[in-house]
Order: structure tokens, then sequence, then C-alpha cells
């Protein structure tokens, strides 16, 4: 008791003298100078009551906690059903789902909605590359926001200086990011773990600075603005058409309607989503996904089988890239604006949180984690502050509860026919 | 006598100050099982080690139907049929008994991006012939029963004998066996000794041993390399290393 009635005391006094200082003192600027003034008595109240709950929660904690323990538990998730969700034939009729509701969203959700779905299916993609070089083989890389910028600035540049077209600066964007996933991949990946981590970290921000200081092709930090939206056969959906072009509402006779563009924006996206889906869940079931695996597992175990480990890495990169090159030309097209602030060093992690929180490897986890960091935010504009704050506490609150993510999967296991 | 298809000449392997391999020779004829024997620390895996590319030999050389590899990265190695198994075994735990043989394929598969992708027939026909002959090993090292389960989950003695199915995807000329027999109880080593025997007499496959179990190791063996302390001590038939003074002395110390 009297070990318990000592660190209650501390404890309650670590609370004054770590309050008091950051809580209880304020600095106002009077005129040219700075004083330090006390804050209102009811601050000092405020305190004093939290130093002595801290006080009564010390004294009382195990005590507490057996009270916590004796009393009936909440009704936790059975077994069977957690196994039950994990399985990849369960995950993909969630997925099936999931799309059809993605399909008829647009058309009943309001225009504000459908924009923040497609910024979720931005990050979905994302999401999926990154998975494919964290989740599947295994590399912690840091720097993925810098090929979701080479494929952003492709299509700028290309649309800026050339007039090319969204739709064939799509596949241009995928294989200049692959191609820059390849050549920075080439060096870094003989490193492992933590150093490969800091390493592409390095580069992702290299590719940022880059942007932004070769102020004659980039534009620096003004970015490039104007680009081209995406358009339907040629069709555009802008009110008036350019030069030689055809409008949608002209070509089909309906009323001009900003939200059609919002709502072709979207599809897209899906569209690309699906196709990221279809690929990835290909490359799960082909010698190249089951390398990766066994990468993960033993290096050293498959260069003794003659797998060549540098090969099967950089292609677990360049198909990574390859996503994030696709995902950056649609961001491009729907903000009409690239700048290099959007692919600062915190994006990269926001995707990494994304695939940690859906469980790493899992596509349904992905997408699932992908909406509700993306949305969460949205729907609590008011704390924006607090922001990442809310992350870290959502961040810890998983490592407790559930360590291996929202919905990890089982991968799909090929089988003997006996 | 068939031809050596591995030869080994002045290995020496220097690790800073410590001399681990100094001088060793080998010459292994194909389609024979040779051993190499010797006490604890007398550097055999720091040989094999050598052979298969995962250390670069100080000095030394190893040539291969005559061919030079010593100093490629192992997986060149494995490639043209070096294959080894290792002391600790080394398989993909969270991978199926099935799915560790049809990694092992992966050089022989088709591994085109777009043909995978589309599921085209030939990329079908690689991947039903690489379940065959997958299926066709765990027959043969009597683990079909298995065949879907964990590796990791597996007893020991049969994720011994996983490890040799591998190999054995690789389509390998050499197969290096580091310490097969240990930890396997009798019955198990008398099965390991016959699969041995099997994989020298019906597949071709050129075995090189390095095993303590001193029963096993003389009665399969075509021909034994003694080394202590990294220096090649004696080498010959089972009979001529049994009876050699130096053996007996290295083993059991001086009388």
């Amino acid at each position: 008791m009297t070990r318990n009635l000592r660190t209650a005391f501390f404890s309650a006094l670590l609370v004054i003298a770590v309050a008091v200082p950051v809580f209880g003192l304020k600095l106002t600027t009077v005129g040219i100078r700075i004083e330090v003034q006390g804050a209102e008595a009811d601050t000092f109240w405020i305190i004093a009551a939290c130093a002595v709950a801290m006080f009564v929660w010390q004294l009382f904690r195990t005590r507490l906690a057996a009270g916590w323990a004796a009393s009936p538990s909440l009704p936790s998730v059975p077994a069977g059903a957690g196994n039950f969700l994990t399985l990849p034939s369960t995950q993909r009729y969630i997925i099936i789902a999931l799309i059809l509701v993605a399909l008829v969203w647009p058309f009943y959700g309001s225009r504000g909605a459908v924009d923040i779905a497609t910024l979720i299916l931005i990050y979905v993609m994302l999401g999926l590359g990154l998975n494919i070089v964290v989740g599947l083989a295994g590399l912690l890389d840091l720097g993925y926001v810098g090929f979701y910028a080479v494929g952003a600035y492709t299509y700028a540049l290309l649309s800026h200086y050339y007039g090319f077209g969204f739709w064939l600066s799509l596949p241009i964007a995928g294989a200049m990011a692959a191609l820059f996933g390849f050549v920075l991949g080439f060096p870094v990946l003989r490193l492992r773990g933590d150093y490969l981590a800091i390493v592409t970290l390095g580069f992702g921000e290299i590719i940022r600075l880059l942007l932004r200081n070769m102020t004659e092709l980039t534009g620096g930090p003004n970015g490039i603005s104007g680009i081209d939206k995406p358009t339907l056969f040629g069709l555009s959906f802008d009110r008036r058409a350019a030069e030689g072009m055809q409008t949608f509402h002209e070509f089909f006779g309906v009323a001009y309607n900003s939200i059609n563009k919002v709502i072709f924006l979207y599809l897209i996206a899906l569209l690309l989503v699906l196709l990221t889906l279809f690929v990835i869940n290909r490359l799960l079931r082909m010698p190249i996904g089951r390398a990766w695996e066994a990468l993960r597992e033993d290096e050293i175990a498959c260069r003794a089988l003659g797998m060549n480990p540098t090969v099967i890495k950089l292609s677990a990169f360049t198909i990574g890239a390859t996503f994030a090159g696709f995902a950056g030309s649609f961001f491009a097209a729907r903000q009409g604006l690239v700048s290099p602030e959007s692919f600062t060093f915190i994006e990269s992690a926001i995707i990494l949180a994304i695939v940690v929180l859906g469980g790493m490897g899992s596509q349904l986890g992905v997408i699932l984690a992908a909406i509700v960091m993306i949305l969460l935010p949205e729907l609590m504009r008011e704390f924006s502050e607090y922001r990442m704050l809310m992350f870290g506490a959502l961040m810890v609150l998983m490592m407790i509860w559930r360590p291996q993510g929202l919905l990890p999967m089982q991968r799909p296991h090929m089988e003997l026919k006996q | 006598m068939s031809r050596p298809i591995l030869e080994v000449r002045g290995l020496t392997m220097r690790f800073g100050g410590l001399l681990a391999v100094n001088g060793v020779e080998l010459a292994v004829r194909d389609k024979q099982v040779v051993s190499m024997i010797g006490p604890n620390g007398a550097g055999k895996t720091t040989v094999f080690n050598c052979l298969t590319g995962f250390y670069q030999p100080t000095s030394g050389e190893i040539l291969l139907d005559g061919e030079a590899i010593q100093g490629l990265p192992g997986h060149k190695i494995a490639r043209k049929g070096v294959v080894r198994t290792f002391q600790n075994v080394r398989l993909f735990k969270d991978m199926t008994t099935v799915e560790n043989l049809l990694v092992a394929q992966h050089r022989h598969l088709d591994t085109g991006l777009l043909s995978g992708l589309l599921k085209t027939r030939a990329f079908r026909k690689s991947e039903r012939a690489a379940m065959d002959f997958a299926a066709h090993w765990l027959e043969q090292v009597n683990l079909t029963e298995v065949a879907n389960r964990p590796a990791g989950t597996l007893a020991y003695g049969q994720q011994r004998r996983l490890e040799i199915a591998r190999c054995m995807m690789t389509r390998p000329r050499i197969l290096m066996l580091d310490e097969p027999a240990a930890g396997l109880n009798p019955k198990e080593t008398e099965d390991l000794k016959a699969l041995i025997g099997v994989l020298r007499d019906t597949h071709g496959v050129t075995v090189l041993l390095i095993e303590h179990d001193m029963k096993l190791v003389m009665s399969i063996s075509d021909h034994i390399y003694v080394i202590n302390q990294g220096c090649p001590l004696a080498n010959g038939t089972p009979e001529q290393v049994r009876d050699n003074p130096d053996v007996i002395k290295a083993y059991l110390g001086e009388a």
C-alpha cells in the first residue's frame, strides 16, 4: 500500500510539474516585449483536479483492474468469425459488394460526396500499389510519394508542353514511374530493413526537391496549372469546348451540368482501381508473387535455389511504382494543377499508414483503411488542427488491439489436388 | 571411374586473422556420394559456403566441369546446378509444403508478366507441369499427405526431407547436404540413406555430404575427405579412412 501511495503521490506531482508551465503560464506581447503572465484561476483549479484524479487513479488502479476483469466482458468476436473474415474467398465477396456500391454511388451521392469518394479511390490505388512493395515483398519504402509525383508531373509536362491528352499520357506516366522505380531501385535494393527505409525516404525527398528547383521546366514551387481534364472519346466535359472539340452535353443533347464532370472523374478513378485490383489478384497467383513471399521469408534460401534476389525485389519495386504513376497522372488530371507541395513526406506516411492499418498484404483491408484515413479528416474538419494527433492516437490504438491490421488476409494458397 | 565433375584446388578462406580453411583439395566424381567429415569447427561448412558462392574464397580454384566458378554470386552457382541444403533447415515456413516446391522451380516457369496476367495457355501449361513435378517429388519423399500444410508445422524429419525435395526441384547436378541426418531418429536416418541412394542411382545426382553420423557416412560414401582444423587430413575409400591412424588421432585424441 505504501508503494502505491508513493507512486500515486509522484504521479500527481508529475501532472502538476508538466501542466503548470504548459497551461498555467501565458506568453503575451506587450509592445515589443514578451511577458510571462499567470493564467486564470480556473486553469489552476482544473490542473489541481487532474492531479487529484491522477492520485486517486494510481492509488486504486490495481483494484479497479481486478474489478474490470471480474465484470462480465463485452461480447467479443467469436474466433470462427475472425477466421471467416480473413479467408480470401470471403474477402473477394466483400470486395465485389463494395464495387457494386461504388458503381451506383455517384448517381445518388451529392457532388461533395462523389468528390471525396474520388479522393478515396486515389488513395486506394496508392495503398494497393505500396502494398505490393511493403506487404507482399516486405520492402519498407518511405519514398513512395516520389513515384506518385513522377506520374503527376509526367502528365502535367506532357499536357503543358506538347498538349498530350490524359488517355495517351496515362500509360506514359505509368512507364515513367516504373522507369524511376527501376533506376532508383537498382542501387537501393542492396540495402535491407531500416537502411532501405532511410534511403527510400531520401529518394522521395530528392524527387520533390528536384521538381521544386528545376524552375524553368516544372515551374518551381508554383507548379504547373491548366492541365487538361480527361475526355470521353474526345468529348470534353467543360461548358464550352476548345477549338475543334465537342462537349459531352452538346453531343448527347442534355443540359450542361457541372456534376457530370465530377462523376466522370470518379468513374475513371474507379476503373483504375478495378484494374489495379485485377492485376494484384493475378500477381498473387503467379510465380513472381510466390517469389516475393519466399524472398520475404528467407533470402538466403532463395539464393541457394538459384533465384536472383535483386531482380525479384526490383520487380516488386517497379510494379508498385507503376501504380503510383497511374494514380499520379489521374491526380494531376483531377486537380488541373500540380505543385511540389502535394508530394511531401506526409503523403508517403499516410499511404504507409493505410497499408499498415488495413493489414499488410490485404486488399480489402487497404480499401477500408483508405476510406477511414481519408473520410475521418473530411468529416472532422473542425478538428483539423488535431489531425496528426488523431492519426497518432489511431496508430497507438491499432498497435494495442489489432497489430495485424484491420482485416489481414490469409494468402490464397496453391493446393495440391489429392 | 567416371570423370570428376567438381574439382577444388588449394581452397583457402581467411576471416581476418582466422584461417578457417587452408588448402583444401576435392575431386568429386560424377554420380558418386562423396562425404566430408571432421571434428566440429574443422571448416566443413565454410568449404560448403565457398563452393556455393555464399563466401568469396580468399584463394584457390573451384572448377565445375572444368569451368572456374569461384567468386560467382550464389544464385548463379545454383543455376549451374550446384544446390545445397542448410545445417539449420531453411524452409519458407508460412508457405505450404507444395508451394515450397513451386517456388524452387521459379527459374523453370513461365514468369512473363503478360502471360501470367492474361492466363495464357502456355502459362497454365507451365503451372500445371510445375504442380505435377512437385507432386511427383512429394510422393518420392513421402510427404503427399502434408502437401497443403504450412511447412513450418511439419515434423522435423519431414522438414529435412522437404528441403531435399525442394533442392531437387531445381534439377541439380550436384546436391550438397549439410548434416542432413542431424536430429533424425534411427528409422529416419535409414530412410535418408535410402533416399540418397535413389538420388545417386536413379536420378544421376552427385551428392556431396557433410555428416557426423559415421554409420551413415561409412555405409553410403564412395569417397571420403577428412578435414581437421581447416586442413585436409586424409582421403580415400571408407575402409582406407577408417584405418588411417591420423584420422583416429584427430577424432579420439593422442593415445
